[in-house]
């Protein structure tokens, strides 16, 4: 269809070439004061994207920093006296087996970080190739990859990876972990971008790149893709989001690395050992505490985005 | 949706149990995981507590299963019968007792706190979400933003700082299990009370972090519903606020918030698993966290079949029922 589609419409004489009109609709490459003019205008209009971006920010000079400042080491376990409340030797206090509270939370803050963005990475990698394959060429393509996904948007993610994880025999890695929540991670990212590039493919300068040429990958690649970029960016934010949520429910159920100190980890353990009925809150408030922070930047940066990411709502604002 | 929705979603259902018991089968022989070793290894490491005849017994059950001298396709075409017979075999962990008996123990905790607490949220969140649109002030404000902060937040983690405020530190409330440790369980009026109070945190972090999800939906239809023309008719009618806003502007409303129940469904219902877990709760999810420490696979595999069929069925109901409900969507129209 697509390629009939060119030949009949047959030679145009004066074809512009369609990344003119690509400029237009894009993030314009602006004057330096005029960028920082539309970014304040922005998040004026959209607050949460400050909000989440200012979250997410303090949790990687959190992480970051805090390997750098604090031995990390101390998250092992019997690196520290272990049930100590917060002191000065050990700021947040040690859990039961002696893991010092503030290196788990760091670590595990870097860890948990790490593997929703692995994993979201491929997810998202995976699932854009799938989205604009099928939303673009249509056909059989298209509805095999839609019946897939629909049938496993079926069944949350964490069910079918409950079973997976726990028939893998031996230690899971958190790296590991990544690369089995990117199995699914996929599925979303999918939808939403074939969603987008359905209405895409019959724009005006998609037409035009039709008749000048170019064959549907390089219309992807040269024009779907750049278009959607923003759009992608918001894709992948939900995605690292996701994945995160996987990883924690995961690990919190003891289908998780069980000599690293992820976020997930440390919930499961604090349930094992029943830090409440021992009265350690040290142990429980700052991983909780990070991990609400987490889930809560990333609603905000995502809900922020909207309009960056959304053509439509873009075009209206300009 | 039209017949032929209806039609794809009775498909849809029929992959997905088709695909998950395919995986079940599948994923341990790919892993050369083996259960029964994995569990005799444990046996070992605890000292072990069964018998030889038991231990025996349990291989040979184990064997019957899988018919393990059979070709692999006609293993895997018995196991696909018995998932839908809905037989899951023999629990590892507790060997002589079925799968069954285990869920059929857990179940009835998680219905009662998942119907509950989700009905409670789904009103609850409804009104707020259509009171936000219909009084706009410094209340409405400040609360929506707060419903979707926390709609953003697992369910298991809100209960970890109920546990720790409530439970904890003003020892308002117990802070796990589904009844006190003491008491037998009997019908009668101080039982039941005894299982509403520890049902009350756990039901709270269901429904304080599901709420914003109904607001959420409700506050974008109450928004369409408020512009429509038949408002401004109702209002020049002179018909009182209350019933504008009930008779008019609710029920019309409401009626999408069944498309967002189907949608959330999955949500709800994994969420609803951990926080039992967190809670001790003793439903299917504190089953699962105890299957999965015991590496009791079939145990996990059935609980999952299980939430899996239920998602599923729920959604299925959903989608047929969704146009006796709402005169605009009918079946078999374009």
């Amino acid at each position: 269809m697509t390629e009939g589609h060119a030949s009949a419409g047959g030679p145009l004489p004066e074809c512009p070439r369609p990344e003119a009109h690509i400029v237009t609709l894009g993030t314009t490459p602006a004057h330096e004061r005029r960028f920082q003019a539309r970014l304040l205008g922005y998040c004026r209009r959209n607050p949460a994207f400050p909000i989440g971006l200012g979250i997410l920010g303090f949790l990687v000079a959190f992480a970051g920093l805090g390997r750098l400042l604090w031995p990390v080491e101390l998250a092992q376990p019997l690196s520290s006296t272990p049930y100590m409340a917060p002191n000065v030797e050990n700021p947040f206090g040690t859990d039961t087996q002696g893991r010092d509270v503030l290196a788990v939370t760091i670590a595990g803050t870097w860890l948990t970080m790490r593997t929703g963005i692995i994993a979201a990475a491929l997810g998202t990698a995976l699932g854009s190739a799938l989205g604009f394959a099928s939303g673009y060429f249509g056909g059989w393509v298209d509805n095999v990859v839609n019946w897939i996904v629909d049938v496993l948007l079926t069944v949350p993610a964490i069910l079918i990876l409950v079973v997976i994880a726990a028939s893998i025999p031996g230690q899971l890695s958190s790296l590991s972990m990544a690369f089995i929540i990117s199995l699914l991670a996929w599925r979303r990212p999918t939808r939403q971008v074939r969603s987008q590039v359905l209405v895409m493919r019959n724009m005006g300068y998609v037409d035009m790149a039709r008749l000048s040429g170019m064959s549907g990958f390089e219309i992807i690649v040269r024009e779907l893709v750049p278009n959607l970029l923003p759009y992608l960016v918001a894709v992948f934010v939900l995605a690292v989001s996701a994945s995160i949520l996987a990883a924690v429910g995961l690990q919190a159920m003891g289908l998780g690395p069980q000599n690293e100190p992820t976020l997930g980890m440390t919930v499961y353990w604090m349930m094992y050992y029943s830090a409440f009925l021992q009265g350690m809150w040290w142990w429980i408030v700052p991983p909780v505490f990070v991990i609400i922070l987490l889930f809560v930047g990333f609603y905000m940066l995502s809900s922020g985005l909207d309009e960056f990411a959304n053509p439509r709502l873009r075009q209206d604002r300009r | 949706m039209n017949l032929s929705g209806i039609l794809k979603r009775l498909v849809l259902t029929g992959l997905v149990f088709f695909g998950a018991a395919t995986l079940n089968f599948f994923l341990p022989r790919l892993s050369g995981g083996d259960p029964i070793a994995e569990r005799l290894a444990q046996l070992g490491d605890s000292g072990g507590t069964m018998s030889a005849e038991a231990l025996s017994a349990m291989i040979a059950s184990y064997n019957e299963r899988f018919g393990l001298d059979l070709p692999i396709w006609e293993q895997y075409l018995n196991y696909l019968w018995d998932m839908m017979r809905l037989d899951f075999g023999y629990s590892i962990a507790y060997f002589p007792t079925r799968v069954w008996t285990l869920i059929g123990q857990a179940l009835p905790w998680t219905i009662g706190l998942m119907v509950t607490t989700t009905l409670i949220a789904f009103l609850a969140g409804s009104f707020l979400g259509a009171f936000a649109v219909w009084r706009r002030n410094a209340v409405t404000g400040t609360l929506m933003p707060l419903m979707m902060v926390f709609a953003a937040v697992p369910f298991y983690l809100v209960g970890l700082l109920l546990i720790f405020f409530l439970g904890y530190q003003l020892r308002w409330f117990p802070t796990g299990g589904g009844f006190s440790p003491l008491v037998l369980p009997s019908w009668d009026l101080d039982f039941a009370f005894n299982v509403l109070y520890h049902a009350s945190l756990p039901a709270a972090s269901i429904v304080l972090s599901s709420i914003g999800i109904w607001a959420l939906a409700m506050r974008g239809m109450m928004v369409t519903v408020a512009g429509q023309d038949y408002m401004t008719f109702a209002r020049a009618r002179g018909l009182s606020d209350r019933r504008m806003f009930f008779s008019y502007g609710i029920r019309n409303a409401m009626l999408p918030q069944v498309t967002t129940l189907g949608l959330a469904l999955g949500q709800v219902v994994t969420g609803a698993i951990l926080v039992e877990i967190v809670f001790s709760y003793p439903g299917l999810g504190n089953l699962l966290l105890q299957a999965v420490r015991g590496a009791d696979h079939f145990t996990v595999y059935g609980i999952v079949m299980i939430l899996v069929l239920t998602i599923c069925f729920v959604t299925l109901v959903l989608d047929l029922v969704y146009p006796l409900l709402d005169p605009r969507v009918r079946l078999g129209a374009p």
